[in-house]
């Protein structure tokens, strides 16, 4: 066992019913000071695994490790972990001041010292002078940061959050996610973050686990996650994404060519995860690598494309046109200085590189 | 005046008035009962009607010789006593036992819900007198029929189903997330139900209490089956004395207790209402 986990998954698994797995054969540690996110659609299994960390709900098989020791028969109140809820979950009928003291007098600690705590923390969370208010008299993103603050006023190891910011508005939750993320650099305490937000994902995290029917895709930092994602649903789920169907005509070493179905083509792209020569793929294709009428020879895949919508955004915009017969292929083109200026209706050609378009599973 | 909207035709504005009417019937129709028995408590003479005298206002004929009759009678203190420590015990276990019932009903992994919950409740459908004649039999096989212990357990059972209603009803709006917010906060499942728990659903267990409390207080057909000599009641005691010699101290303790009842719910009322604006959980 590693020392710098603290948290460890060991062949975990977890069923309601007896029939259906909700968690499958879960392998997954947590490394000390980690931002770790479990990210997946609703119903992936990722909530669950955080609730089985928390104690709240009991592995049907397999071992959870915190700092080495097993703590599947430890009860949640003992486990020493703080928490975040979605809904805030703070104690209506005491102030603030009271709820982060709620801890600290459960642990026995003197008025004196409590109340030192209590201030700190809300002034880490930039409330200092709100401890006399009731949590109705909060804002939603004020009564967070209450959360936020009363999971660490009593210097937990491991902070869980489960979708913290989910009924924020946006502009506030991206406030927030930087404000979480400065605390946990700030406190250098660990985190596990339950959301399935990914670009809130991809703006928090260390590591991100995707979920998807109770098993982990793929685990890898942000930035590897969205430009080799290892799988379709992974690349799908992460970011924008082209997908194009067809089916693998050769393979040479890291590329492959693919014969793509409807009789749109062939592409060069780079092989990942495909069963072989012969197999279905899906290859996926970021909309802001595509580029509109490139140099000749300075990319394999040159298609013919008519542009079927724009829309302008600020900072890109986003085009929408028909090609390899798939009407649904978006390309982002940046608002930069002398960007390519089409029209709804026109022919353009498009382009993008090999090792841009990754062949996936069909 | 009420304000009507523009679209508002004669037949709309005429029934709004029929409809207060209606409604103050209603009211009229439930309290002059109630009202009526205080004016008749202070009659002079040993009457339950208004002699000629009462109705032309002539201090004469009123008097309060009913409640010196009550407060001097020894059979009356006796009972006032035996049907404060019966409501108070009985409210006390109907209380504890119906909040701990509805805690558990409200677990959604609680098996056979509705079944445990109709049979708490039975104690409230079922008619008192097939309860009265049933809990009769049974303690007299066990030698609790005419004992304190029996009635109070009798008055439990009628009791706790209130508190099982209200406090289910409290626990509708109840964030669980909050007990498990506890937990994580290093609290013991004791703790949390102290400290969270208890706090937030206290109005409920209040008027579940209060209610308890008045079921037994005014309760006179298991009386009549369950008490001896020693656990007359208020209620019983009316009860004889209508049958066996009619005066009007009945209306003096009716008003008395009529009394102590609105007393009750206003205090308790108001007592809530501050806690509540005191928590910030309703506006005001």
């Amino acid at each position: 066992m590693a020392q710098n986990n603290i948290v460890e998954f060991n062949h975990v698994q977890k069923s309601y019913d007896g029939e259906t797995l909700v968690v499958k054969d879960l392998n997954l540690h947590v490394e000390r000071g980690e931002f770790l996110t479990l990210l997946g659609p609703s119903g992936s299994g990722k909530t669950t695994v955080l609730m089985m960390l928390a104690g709240f709900e009991v592995p049907t098989h397999g071992e959870i490790l915190l700092n080495g020791t097993p703590i599947n028969n430890v009860p949640p109140h003992k486990r020493g972990i703080g928490m975040v809820f979605q809904n805030y979950a703070l104690f209506p009928h005491m102030t603030v001041a009271e709820n982060l003291r709620f801890p600290l007098e459960v642990r026995k600690m003197s008025r004196a010292d409590a109340d030192k705590k209590v201030q700190r923390a809300l002034d880490m969370v930039r409330l200092g002078n709100f401890g006399n208010r009731r949590p109705a008299q909060l804002s939603g993103g004020q009564q967070q940061r209450i959360a936020v603050a009363r999971a660490l006023v009593f210097d937990p190891e491991l902070v869980l959050m489960d979708e913290p910011l989910g009924a924020l508005d946006k502009n506030l939750r991206e406030e927030m996610q930087f404000e979480i993320k400065h605390i946990h650099e700030s406190l250098g305490v660990s985190v596990v973050y339950v959301t399935h937000d990914q670009s809130e994902a991809l703006t928090m995290s260390n590591r991100i686990a995707v979920f998807e029917e109770g098993v982990i895709q793929q685990l890898a930092a942000p930035d590897q996650l969205y430009e080799e994602p290892r799988n379709a649903f992974v690349a799908y789920f992460i970011g924008e994404n082209n997908r194009l169907r067809g089916r693998v005509k050769n393979v040479n070493g890291t590329s492959c060519t693919v014969e793509l179905e409807n009789q749109g083509g062939t592409v060069e792209a780079l092989n990942i995860n495909t069963g072989g020569q012969g197999s279905d793929t899906t290859l996926s294709l970021r909309p802001e690598r595509v580029s509109v009428n490139p140099d000749a020879n300075a990319v394999p895949n040159v298609f013919d494309a008519r542009v079927e919508e724009l829309i302008y955004l600020g900072d890109h915009i986003r085009t929408r046109v028909s090609v390899c017969g798939n009407d649904e292929f978006v390309i982002k083109i940046p608002n930069a200085q002398g960007h390519a200026t089409i029209k709804k209706g026109e022919n353009v050609r498009i382009g993008w590189a090999m090792e841009d378009c990754r062949a996936l599973d069909a | 005046m009420k304000k009507f909207p523009p679209y508002a035709g004669l037949l709309e504005r005429s029934w709004h008035y029929v409809y207060l009417l209606i409604c103050a019937f209603v009211f009229l129709y439930l309290i002059t009962p109630i009202l009526l028995i205080i004016p008749l408590s202070f009659n002079a003479e040993p009457y339950f009607t208004f002699t000629k005298g009462m109705l032309a206002l002539d201090a004469d004929a009123y008097s309060t010789r009913w409640y010196t009759d009550f407060f001097t009678s020894d059979s009356w203190i006796h009972s006032i006593k035996n049907s404060f420590i019966i409501a108070i015990a009985s409210t006390f276990i109907a209380t504890a036992l119906g909040t701990v019932a509805a805690l558990g009903l409200s677990r959604s992994y609680m098996p056979g819900r509705t079944l445990i919950m109709s049979i708490l409740i039975s104690p409230m459908i079922v008619p008192l007198i097939i309860s009265g004649a049933a809990m009769f039999f049974f303690y007299s096989n066990i030698n609790l029929a005419q004992t304190f212990p029996g009635v109070i357990l009798a008055h439990t059972a009628l009791g706790t189903p209130f508190v099982v209603i209200t406090v289910t009803a409290t626990l509708v709006g109840f964030d669980q997330q909050l007990v498990r917010a506890s937990q994580s906060l290093g609290a013991t499942p004791m703790r949390t139900f102290f400290k969270i728990i208890m706090p937030l659903i206290a109005p409920g267990v209040i008027s579940g209490a209060l209610f308890a409390f008045i079921t037994s207080f005014d309760e006179v057909v298991i009386v009549l089956f369950l008490s001896g000599y020693e656990q007359r009641t208020i209620p019983l005691e009316m009860w004889s004395g209508i049958r066996e010699q009619i005066s009007p101290t009945i209306l003096a303790v009716a008003t008395l207790l009529v009394t102590i009842s609105i007393l009750l719910l206003t205090s308790l009322e108001m007592l809530r209402r501050r806690n509540e604006k005191l928590r910030g959980m309703s506006p005001g």
